[in-house]
């Protein structure tokens, strides 16, 4: 007993404890970021097929073909929630499995639970077939049969080569058509609205032309409206070919319990048999399904398909966010570290400055709602765009408030980092330039700021790693679910400040939580995620890199 | 230094003296421009950082700013004659005013030249009276008068708006909703002393009017339209009911939009209400005395809405009532609060269009301005000498017309804009309508317009400071216990790999936990929630036998592994105590609850969210960990070494020197530490937006979720006015936030700056 005391009062097990505490920090992180890399990852791997017997509660027997993407125990009583109440016996746990089935044009449901006792049989079968649909998601079934022109052409055994082969062909004419719908009719659309925008801006300012010239403008607006809409019948009637094209063909599949279902070729986008699959062929699939996941537009409510717009849009909005941070906060930062008289007035402002960075960041975002956005944006548009009126042009959120609140936000992150740098650059060295004769402006041009470059990355790759992540002052001032077009695109001018982009963080926010079919989400979701968090993650392993050799580089200057 | 050089040296090589002086006037000229320079963008960037306080306070201004009227013009009651006006109207934009007579004359003049626009009379029947008027809520613009012969004539004042030439044109109109032919109201034919009319409004088709007629009896009518068989003009469809006699002193009735109630008081100060909604006993439902002894009822009228309504008394009283559901589903007439009173009999209530504010009138020509929710009078001003009998306010609340019983009528500029904000309005428990007790609630905003908004702070203030709390309670003990052994014991080739781990968690987007946590961990929680305790129990019990166990290792290897590796060992218990917890979890439950500790909770009286303030805890404790754990590691490693080395020279075992050497100096950065991370909790919006169900809940269970300010915010700021009361108050919240923890950050850094100073001191 007295052993144990004595123990306890040498503090031995209050170490052990606080080392624990530590242990259990560490592995939380390692953990989070585990689960976020396997469940990120695994999203593209193609996944076993399984189809499974099941007795429903009446006593039929149904077929089950899907994906596992849930395991659960539960408790007798938990059991009673399910149809198997009742026959739980004793104290017995039971497990069901969640099967993603698909056919959500069949079934009406991706998922369904299924209760382990239910299961009766389990097969992995070879010929089993997940489709990967341009709508309503996945397909899992067998292929009954391939049409053309409603004409059977394959059916069997070889109907599945014939099938892959249709649609690697099909790939280039859908590609095509994505073209033409998203960047052809678009930039015509376009076309069409900015003659309609010079048109009322005409009418706006008809009383200071000459009536003469009111008419040339005119005409020379409606001549281009003119073309736009010529070009604008071509395209569609190329369009309409392409299409007709595609629909020729068809597939019919049967799915587990036996339903047929007909599709037409244009809907699909691929098609595995994930069973029947080497290990090579699963990685191939991977690559391909990764870049599609980097390098694709979303589907399906931003459910399914890529998120190229999202990564498209944090990118453009931290680059012009870095564009106005980086002078402002180095001016800044030298401002307070060599030109500010230092005292208690300048030590109030520098802990200020500082102490802005833990300010909520929503609290900015509030902020550039009502300055940027509706001040300031508010008196653009009365300035410069009367003609758009009632339609607000900067007067709502868009890119450009969206940069310029994140430039504030992070202000003090480059501004902490650029002054430490400043800091750190040996007295002697500075003073050795003084003397020799350089004025203070030669100084800072040739000494300082060159030794205090690395400090001000580092300041900048922080910000920039602060803002990729931040969503919540974004979502007051400029990122939108789903945005119509990107930001920089081939029409006049170039990059396009007012218009609202994507963003990576809204996009894990919107689509885990606001969209119609969170289950079905899910897993592009963890993607995402770990999209972001690699991007952070390798940002900030790079200002850490460089910080420290920063440090080792000085601390050899000043011995 | 430059003018020296010159002089020795020889002028093959350098620049001759004029030249290099004006070179160096040149490079002096460029030094201050960079100075200038420099200083001016140093200053516009730390001004418009502070640019962020002055703006967020200029937004919330406007609410401390009283009410008041302004620019008064005077003039005679516009084609006046010898009647008074029973109504005064105002249109939208304030162009127009309407006067409706007792003598059923409705005249529009121009409010800026008082020029009459349009008078028209109302007919009734052939040899019918007018006898009573009566008007419904102002917003619906809808008037009755009633007739000697029992019937009535339904009438709104429109206001059709042109744009010839751009310019902004109203043209004044009347319109009869249900035909120009009178409507049957008293099946007996007798005449209508008192009439009232009221269009139905959130699912109540048609409209009602009420009447009392010269023989007390209490007749209504439902009207409606109907489109008839052949198109054509709608015809009007109505259903005449008696109610049966009353007291010969019940006057004034006004029925609810809701069309299933009917208030009226009686010369004794008394209220009455009927019921006539079918579904229930028709007739007298309820009455209740409303005034002092002694003092009369003067005016009674609905406020916006009609769920409450104003009792204006001779003695100048003014209360507002409201009907409250019973246990045995039978309403009853309760009084909510009374305002600041008249010194004179009330004259004149007006409601306002579309909140909960009105103004009133006495026999002394005072003007009054309350509000309901707020309990405010935020205007009193005497305006003339003359009793008021009419009050009207334009739709937007930025006009007020008034009629003195001298046949004059005052137009005022008013300014009103946030009567509905006080501090008890935020802060004290406030009783709303239709509910029995006060309470603190949050809920700003609705889809309809009747709606009555309940801006509380508290359910916010207290959410935000429950998710905080709950934080720091998982986080701070980690974090500080982590810190100490990090900076302390643990070998430094270890921490120079551990404290940049850690501190790359505070860089992981909020996002991302706020995700996991609402997606992964509240799910997750839900179904093993009895391994989150048994993990909280198991850990500690694991850190100790696994300490016990090493104790009793033998010695050759408990030498093979230096001290500063317990956190290392300490590995496999943590995956072992997990895992094993996740294993008997469901076990556990069969066992303590009865199978299912979710519906154990719920049996025992404690609600459970699936996303509550146990997952917030833990995902925005995952947040703060590295901003606790980084600061308290500086604070503790930055202990001056010859104080810990002393202690230890002196015999004390290292946990002694911890405890009573260590934590004793570098408790101020521990303090600060904790309060930044406190900081940081309180203004963290997406891990609580997205892992908790936003519920604006008043209390402190574990198993409930909450709605912080800052995700409030977040929810309800792109959504609404800019410039209404409830903009305002979400810009109130950010600079609560922002001052809170610009106080917290600045009192926590000026902790840290004085025991650096006190280090460098020992």
């Amino acid at each position: 007993m007295s052993n144990t005391r004595k123990w306890f009062a040498s503090g031995d097990p209050w170490i052990w404890m606080i080392g624990g505490a530590l242990t259990v920090s560490l592995l939380m992180v390692i953990g989070l970021i585990g689960l976020i890399a396997v469940r990120g990852f695994g999203h593209f791997w193609p996944a076993e097929l399984i189809e499974t017997k099941v007795r429903t509660a009446s006593g039929e027997i149904e077929i089950v073909l899907g994906e596992i993407t849930d395991t659960e125990t539960l408790t007798p009583l938990q059991l009673q929630d399910t149809d198997l109440a009742g026959q739980a016996d004793g104290d017995a746990l039971t497990s069901r499995a969640q099967f993603k089935v698909g056919n959500r044009d069949v079934f009406s449901s991706d998922f369904r639970w299924i209760l382990e006792p239910r299961r009766i049989e389990t097969r992995v079968p070879d010929d089993a077939i997940m489709l990967e649909r341009r709508e309503y998601g996945n397909f899992y079934g067998y292929l009954v049969n391939i049409k053309r022109d409603g004409e059977v052409i394959a059916r069997g055994d070889n109907a599945f080569d014939e099938l892959k082969a249709m649609l690697e062909k099909n790939r280039a004419q859908v590609d095509e058509l994505e073209h033409i719908d998203r960047y052809e009719i678009g930039a015509i659309n376009y076309r069409l609205e900015q003659a309609r925008l010079d048109e009322r801006g005409l009418e706006f300012n008809r009383d200071k032309i000459s009536a003469r010239e009111y008419q040339q403008r005119m005409a020379e607006i409606e001549a281009e409206r003119e073309t736009a809409r010529a070009q604008y019948k071509d395209l569609r009637e190329q369009r309409d070919a392409l299409m007709r094209e595609l629909n020729r063909a068809s597939v019919t599949m049967r799915t587990a319990d036996g339903r047929e279902k007909e599709m037409k070729l244009s809907n699909l986008i691929r098609a595995t048999r994930n069973n029947a699959m080497s290990v090579f062929e699963k990685t191939g699939y991977y690559l391909v399904k990764f870049k599609e996941f980097v390098l694709g537009y979303p589907r399906e409510a931003n459910t399914e398909g890529g998120i190229m717009p999202a990564i498209f849009g944090t990118i453009t909005m931290v680059l012009l966010m870095s564009i106005v941070v980086t002078p402002f906060g180095v001016i800044a930062a030298i401002y307070l570290r060599e030109y500010a008289r230092q005292g208690t007035f300048l030590r109030i402002v520098r802990i200020s400055v500082y102490n802005l960075a833990g300010v909520p960041s929503i609290v900015f975002g509030v902020f550039g709602l009502g300055f940027f956005v509706y001040t300031m944006g508010g008196s653009i548009d009365a300035l410069f765009y009367p003609e758009r009126a009632p339609q607000p042009v900067f007067g709502t959120p868009g890119l450009l408030w969206a940069s310029l609140t994140l430039a504030l936000l992070t202000l003090p992150v480059v501004i902490v980092a650029t002054e430490e740098g400043l800091t750190r650059i040996p007295r002697a060295v500075r003073e050795g330039s003084l003397a020799l004769g350089a004025t203070k402006a030669e100084t800072l041009r040739r000494i300082v700021l060159p030794m205090a470059a690395p400090a001000m990355m580092t300041g900048l790759i922080l910000a920039v790693a602060r803002a990729a992540g931040e969503v919540a002052p974004l979502m007051l001032v400029g990122v939108v679910k789903l945005a119509p077009a990107l930001p920089i695109d081939g029409e006049f001018p170039f990059l396009h400040l007012e218009r609202k982009i994507m963003h990576l963080g809204f996009h894990i926010y919107d689509v885990g939580f606001q969209s119609p079919n969170v289950e079905a989400a899910r897993p592009l979701v963890y993607a995402t995620s770990l999209m972001l968090l690699f991007i952070i993650i390798s940002l900030n392993l790079t200002a850490i890199s460089i910080r420290n050799r920063l440090r080792e580089r000085f601390r050899a200057d000043s011995d | 230094m430059g003018q020296n050089s010159t002089g020795s040296a020889g002028k093959a090589i350098l620049p001759s003296r004029a030249v290099l002086e004006k070179r160096q006037r040149r490079r002096n000229l460029k030094d201050s421009a960079v100075k200038w320079l420099i200083r001016a963008g140093g200053g516009a960037v730390v001004i418009s950082l502070g640019l962020i306080f002055v703006y967020l306070f200029s937004e919330v201004a406007p609410v401390l700013r009283g009410t008041s009227i302004d620019n008064p013009q005077r003039f005679e009651a516009p084609a006046g004659g010898d009647a008074s006006s029973e109504r005064l109207m105002l249109e939208r934009y304030s162009d127009i005013g309407a006067r409706l007579t007792a003598d059923g004359r409705i005249v529009f003049w121009k409010l800026d030249d008082q020029s009459v626009l349009k008078t028209q009379r109302i007919e009734g029947n052939p040899e019918a009276e007018i006898t009573s008027f009566g008007s419904g809520e102002p917003r619906t613009r809808t008037h009755v008068y009633g007739f000697s012969d029992g019937s009535a004539v339904v009438l709104e004042d429109a206001y059709k708006l042109t744009f010839p030439n751009d310019q902004r044109v109203l043209i004044p109109q009347l319109k009869y909703p249900f035909g120009t032919d009178p409507l049957q109201v008293d099946p007996q034919g007798r005449a209508l002393r008192q009439v009232t009319v009221q269009p139905g409004s959130s699912g109540a088709s048609g409209a009602v009017i009420a009447a009392l007629t010269v023989d007390d009896r209490l007749v209504m009518a439902r009207v409606r339209t109907r489109q008839s068989f052949l198109g054509g003009a709608a015809e009007a469809e109505v259903s005449a009911r008696d109610l049966g006699a009353v007291d010969p002193g019940v006057t004034a009735p006004i029925v609810s939009t809701d069309l299933s109630n009917i208030i009226a008081h009686d010369d004794a100060g008394r209220l009455h209400y009927f019921n006539i909604d079918d579904r229930k006993p028709l007739g007298l439902a309820d009455s209740a005395q409303a005034v002092a002894d002694g003092a009369d009822i003067t005016q009674l009228r609905f406020l916006n809405g009609s769920k409450s309504w104003i009792v204006g008394g001779s003695d100048g009283s003014l209360t507002q009532w409201m009907l409250v559901r019973q246990d045995d589903n039978r309403f009853t007439l309760t009084p909510m609060r009374s305002f600041d009173a008249h010194d004179a009999a009330v004259t004149a209530i007006a409601a306002d269009y579309g909140r909960r504010g009105f103004a009133t009138g006495d026999a002394d020509g005072v003007l009054q301005l309350h509000y309901s929710t707020s309990h405010r009078t935020t205007l009193r001003e005497q305006v003339t000498e003359q009793p008021i009998v009419a009050i009207a306010q334009s739709p937007v609340d930025e006009q007020l017309l008034i009629e003195h019983a001298g046949g004059e009528i005052l137009l005022y500029e008013l300014w009103n804009e946030h009567p509905d904000l006080s501090f008890s309005a935020l802060w004290s428990k406030v009783l709303y309508e239709g509910r029995e007790e006060p309470a603190y609630v949050w809920q700003a905003s609705s889809g309809s317009n009747t709606f009555e908004p309940k801006m509380s702070m508290v359910p916010l203030t207290i959410g935000t400071l429950k998710a905080a709390l709950f934080a720091m309670i998982f986080a701070a003990p980690l974090a500080i216990a982590g810190a100490i052994y990090t900076a302390y014991f643990m070998t430094p080739r270890m921490r120079q790999t551990v404290k940049p781990t850690i501190e790359l968690m505070e860089a992981l987007p909020t996002v991302i936990l706020g995700f996991l946590a609402g997606l992964w961990l509240a799910p997750f929680v839900e179904a093993n929630l009895p391994m989150i305790f048994m993990v909280l129990i198991g850990l500690p019990t694991g850190f100790l036998l696994a300490a016990m166990a090493w104790q009793k290792a033998p010695q050759a290897l408990r030498e093979r592994v230096p001290a500063g590796w317990e956190a290392a060992m300490l590995v496999p218990v943590v995956v072992l105590v997990v895992w094993v917890s996740a294993a008997l979890s469901p076990w556990a439950e069969l066992w303590f609850f009865n199978g299912d500790m979710r519906q154990w909770l719920t049996s025992v009286g404690i609600t459970y969210d699936q996303r509550n303030a146990l997952v917030v805890g833990i995902a925005m404790g995952f947040a703060v960990i590295p901003t606790i754990f980084s600061i308290a590691e500086d604070a503790v490693f930055t202990v001056p070494k010859h104080l810990t080395q002393g202690s230890l020279a002196l015999g004390a075992s290292s946990w002694q020197t911890v405890t009573r050497v260590v934590l004793l100096t570098a408790s101020p950065g521990i303090f600060s530490a904790v309060m930044i991370g406190f900081g940081r909790a309180v203004g963290e919006t997406m891990i609580v937006l997205m892992a908790t169900g936003n519920s604006p809940v008043v209390n402190f269970n574990i198993f409930e979720g909450m709605r912080t300010l800052s995700a409030n915010i977040a929810v309800e700021l792109p959504e609404t006015a800019v410039g209404s009361t409830h903009y305002r108050v979400l810009f109130f919240a950010a600079l609560v936030l922002l001052l809170f923890t610009f106080v917290v950050n600045t009192v926590s850094e000026i902790v840290r700056q004085r025991l650096r100073e006190r280090y460098s001191n020992l």
